[in-house]
């Protein structure tokens, strides 16, 4: 039996042509944004943009519900600001540095996980990221309640000066639309192919030869990977790294803007960043309403809204989106 | 006082005291997960909310109707209990065809829910709960000071948690409640009301739950937060103890609670981590879990 | 007719209009901590605070128009930052006030130097905003770790007791009074046994209890505040602790703290503030209006630095007529005294510390105390001079020799 509700994924023929127009769309929308918007802003929506398409990966193309994904986000976020402020590491090496040590935590996390099926794979996701909290909290390296503080953003490649806001969002904008290729040609490639099989039927994807665990673990790590560079980049967009960033949440949060925006689908998860970032700033002032608003939100879209934004326009339009 | 490898039997003991107080809270709650997974095949992460509002109910009652804890006691599991079977007709009924990942996001939703409302009326930091006058002060054991109430809950704990394993594991309820499990169009065969059932266990493992938000609350502060950080080990704790078996999850919760409770005395820093620790190794040696059957 | 009133009417609106254009907009951010641990100490208590020392400046005989803003930053650094930098880059507000938590408030410094803004941190208390960490933008008032280990760990350590034991919150506040008090411990010939240190807002402290028992140190002295400190004694009760002989150190106690606690359980503890409700008529009658708005509650010395912080930058501006700049505004803040209801007189300093006289208190006893917030006797009182670590002595780059 499938991990993820059938009708709720994506089922229309993709022509390609929808892709390639949503994609202009959101290209030209992203780069006027920042004239009009508050450009902090938009840079944590598309940190979280690239943070949910990661997700997206292993929830929505493979079918397994990773409830401990704030791990490699916050991880990576820690060791880039570390390295920048501690070791005098200029912000490229930083980034892959954090990005890096996210793909060992997902090479480690995923070859445990991976062994349980189903709700035990999200209970030991969990686990793992709340230990990993709790050594965060007492750690000397992350700072435990302070974080990392003053974290330099520095010069990129020597040359571009990224204190002023436009410089470091233009940086910001071409990581991520980067990332975001990378992720729709791992989805539409014959690896990308085994993935969907898995889901659909891991049985009878093994019968066909396939080695199914090695799969899955190389889309964890893919998937942890991306979270990370996500990460290590948000470290340097508000020049802090802090608890937030791993704690359960931060988890929580991930799988409701990948929910939102639309399981399966390219450009969900992307939508469902940017409405719950909004949400969130908009909110800001009522306090804890946004945990209610959250969880309502979330039993909303399991209950009656399960396509999300995205896949609902997509499923309205008979396109892939 | 005496000392045992280094350290102060006063402290040894007095360690080991909180670990099994912790491992009570564990296997209260592991148990009640352990029921609602067994016949809903749903993962309650509410349960850490419904722990919490137990507790809240009892400060509640306390501090705006005057009714003690011992009513409390009484009291609480009954109204959380009723506003679970609420939740299981209104929400959980409705995705039971689909696959469990549903529910735990669904009742991770609902837990957002209610821990944001109750900080929203109550702040974030934690209301104090006295102590019923009959349980207050403690005995000095000499190799270590036993406050009474400590003393209560871990006896308490054991009563409820054998009371809920002898009516689950050796009463006719019980065994339909465990066929049901196995076969539930079978059992409606026989004219049980299966859907009832199933709610009415929803029902007592939330009970379970806000009993030991009841028992907490004098020792913990009452506060929004103190289920959501509890789930998570509990979580574990069921990982290790494997979810085939109620006496797995009491005797894993009690086991762990005390494990914990010596590593903050032998080796403080990995305190709050050892039982991931512990599932860690499980999970590489034993993937069932240790008293699980096979998934 | 009636076309003539009417424009007469508008003319006369335009002209009022005219003037109040005139009038300089400053906007203040109080950022505090308004639902957790240290809502009582700071929280909504700072924002009435805030607002009794605009009315009290009256704003428009000066030529200002000032709006007050508030936010909960939920002990939580980068939400702290954030806010911040929202406030400053989005919501023109042009001065933070308060923060109770170091951690925020040492985030909340770096964003305010960034953008050269105004922050008076007047809830805070790691003695690094006015050490390693200062800063050309901010200004520490009310008190800091060094005044506390000076103040209350001193008086313990010269009153017989010389071993202590910490439980510290672990995070910057904790960690910068164990080392302040340390250093005065180990200066005045006492012994610090151990250490152990718990999260921030903990609620079950019986592991941290039992182990600064086992050390048999005379003195566990308290690294942290607010609800923590709350929990600790209160705990520290169940587990008789203080019967067996050893004393607990307030080492960070406010008058709310006391007054969750209750006299029966607080008595006896000593402890250091800058400011106390009923030692002044000024004091009383300041209470007196904010509990308007708190009824049954009292003022912790926090509130009142708000008060005088707001009404020194309000000065300040007022005189500069400008507000945009923070390093012009915090200059002028250092170059004049300060001078209000609630502290008196007194200075800032070039490293950003407010100078004023810090006070020893006991509390009372239940039988001694008299009426509602009766709560504190008076020990000693250590002169301004004395109260505060000397200015060579913090680091700080701002200080030239």
């Amino acid at each position: 039996m499938a991990a993820i509700d059938a009708t709720a994924l994506p089922t229309a023929r993709d022509t390609g042509r929808s892709t390639a127009i949503a994609a202009i769309v959101m290209v030209v929308f992203l780069v006027l944004a920042p004239f009009v918007l508050y450009p902090v802003f938009l840079m944590k929506a598309l940190c979280f943009a690239l943070f949910a398409c990661a997700f997206n990966l292993l929830i929505g193309y493979v079918g397994l519900v990773s409830f401990g994904h704030a791990l490699y986000f916050g991880w990576a976020s820690y060791l880039a600001a570390y390295a920048a402020k501690s070791w005098g590491m200029p912000i490229e090496v930083s980034i892959i540095i954090g990005t890096a040590t996210a793909a060992a935590l997902g090479v480690i996390a995923g070859s445990l996980a991976i062994r349980r099926q189903g709700i035990y794979f999200a209970m030991i996701t969990l686990a793992l990221a709340q230990m990993m909290y709790l050594v965060a909290l007492r750690s000397k390296l992350t700072g435990g309640e302070d974080g990392i503080q003053a974290v330099p953003r520095g010069r990129l490649f020597g040359t571009f000066d990224l204190s002023h806001e436009m410089t470091m969002y233009a940086f910001v904008l071409v990581v991520v639309l980067a990332a975001f290729f990378l992720v729709y040609r791992i989805i539409n490639s014959p690896f990308g192919e085994v993935l969907r099989a898995i889901r659909e039927n891991e049985q009878r994807t093994i019968s066909l030869g396939y080695r199914t665990e090695r799969y899955k673990l190389i889309a964890f790590v893919l998937s942890a990977t991306l979270a990370g560079l996500a990460g290590a980049i948000k470290a340097f967009v508000f020049q802090l790294a802090s608890l937030t960033d791993v704690h359960w949440t931060m988890s929580g949060e991930v799988v409701l803007m990948t929910l939102v925006g639309g399981l399966g689908t390219i450009f969900g998860p992307i939508v469902g960043a940017f409405i719950v970032v909004a949400l969130e700033n908009y909110l800001a002032p009522f306090g804890q309403w946004v945990l209610v608003i959250q969880g309502c939100i979330f039993v909303a879209c399991i209950l009656l809204f399960r396509r999300g934004v995205v896949g609902e326009l997509a499923h309205r339009l008979h396109v892939r989106l | 006082m005496f000392t045992i490898l280094g350290h102060p039997s006063q402290q040894l003991f007095g360690q080991l005291l909180l670990g099994l107080i912790n491992g009570s809270f564990y296997a209260l709650l592991s148990l009640g997960l352990a029921v609602i997974f067994g016949m809903l095949n749903i993962i309650n992460f509410t349960h850490g909310a419904q722990y919490m509002m137990g507790a809240f109910v009892a400060y509640i009652l306390l501090n705006y109707l005057g009714i003690n804890y011992w009513l409390a006691l009484i009291i609480a599991p009954i109204v959380i209990g009723a506003i679970g079977v609420v939740i299981e007709r209104l929400f959980l009924a409705r995705i039971r065809q689909l696959d469990h990942l549903y529910g735990l996001i669904l009742t991770f939703g609902l837990a957002l829910i209610i821990e944001g409302l109750f900080r929203n009326y109550y702040g974030s930091s934690g209301q104090p709960y006295a102590v019923p006058d009959s349980l207050q002060g403690g005995h000095n054991l000499g190799f270590m000071f036993l406050p009474n109430y400590r003393a209560w809950v871990i006896a308490f704990s054991l009563v409820v948690c054998f009371a809920t394993w002898f009516a689950i594991e050796r009463t006719r309820l019980g065994s339909y409640l465990r066929a049901a499990t196995e076969n539930p169009t079978l059992v409606r065969a026989f004219g049980i009301n299966v859907p009832r059932m199933v709610t009415l266990t929803y029902g007592f493992g939330v009970g379970l739950a806000a009993l030991a938000g009841v028992m907490a609350a004098p020792i913990y502060n009452v506060s929004p937060q103190m289920g959501s950080d509890l789930i998570i080990v509990v979580f574990a704790v069921v990982v290790i103890g494997g979810m085939g078996s109620i006496m797995g999850a009491i005797l894993t919760g009690f086991a762990l609670g005390i494990v914990e409770g010596l590593t903050k005395v032998f080796f403080p820093e990995a305190s709050n981590t050892v039982i991931f620790a512990i599932m860690i190794v499980v999970l590489l040696l034993r993937p069932a879990g240790l008293f699980g059957r096979s998934v | 007719m009636r076309v003539a009133t009417g424009l007469a009417f508008a003319a006369a609106m335009l002209m009022t209009t005219a003037v109040r254009a005139e009038d300089l907009a400053v906007k203040i951010g109080v950022l505090s901590d308004m639902s957790g641990l240290y809502a009582d100490l700071g929280g909504p208590g700072s924002v009435t605070a805030a607002k009794l020392a605009v009315e009290d400046f009256n704003p428009a005989a000066h030529g200002l128009k000032v709006e007050i803003v508030s936010a909960d930053m939920q002990n939580k650094p980068d939400v702290g930052a954030n806010v911040a930098r929202q406030w400053f880059d989005v919501d023109h507000v042009d001065m933070i006030i308060d923060v109770p938590n170091s951690g925020v408030a040492l985030a909340v410094n770096e964003v305010a130097r960034e953008k050269n803004k105004v922050f008076i941190v007047s809830g805070a208390a790691s003695s690094d905003l006015t050490g390693a960490k200062c800063s050309p933008d901010t200004i520490h008032w009310t008190y800091d770790t060094w005044m506390l280990a000076n103040g209350t760990g001193k008086a313990l350590v010269k009153s017989g007791g010389d071993t202590w034991f910490f439980l510290t919150a672990d995070y910057a506040f904790g960690h910068a009074l164990e080392r302040d008090t340390t250093a005065v411990i180990l200066a005045n010939g006492g012994k610090v046994l151990g250490s152990v240190s718990h999260p921030l807002n903990t609620s079950d402290f019986s592991s941290f209890l039992l182990q600064a028992q086992a050390s048999k140190a005379k003195v566990i002295g308290l690294a942290n505040a607010g609800g923590d400190t709350i929990n600790s004694i209160k705990q520290g009760a169940e587990f008789g602790i203080t019967s067996g002989g050893q004393q607990f150190a307030g080492l960070l106690v406010f008058i709310s703290d006391v007054g969750s606690l209750g006299l029966k359980t607080a008595q006896g503890l000593v402890l250091t503030e800058t400011w106390y409700w009923d030692m002044t008529d000024a004091n009383r009658a300041f209470t007196k209006r904010w509990q308007a708005s708190h009824a049954g509650k009292f003022p912790t010395m926090v509130h009142a630095g708000v008060y005088s912080g707001v009404l020194h930058y309000l000065k300040a501006v007022a005189a500069l007529k400008a507000a945009s700049d923070g390093k012009a505004v915090v200059a002028k803040m250092k170059e004049m005294p300060t001078d209000d209801p609630l502290f008196g007189k007194g200075s800032v300093r070039a490293d950003g510390r407010t100078i004023h006289p810090a006070y020893l208190f006991e509390v009372k006893k239940p039988e001694e105390s008299k009426y509602p917030g009766d709560d504190y006797k008076l020990r000693a009182t250590i002169a301004a001079d004395e109260a505060f670590r000397p200015l060579k002595a913090g680091g700080c780059p701002l200080v030239t020799n």
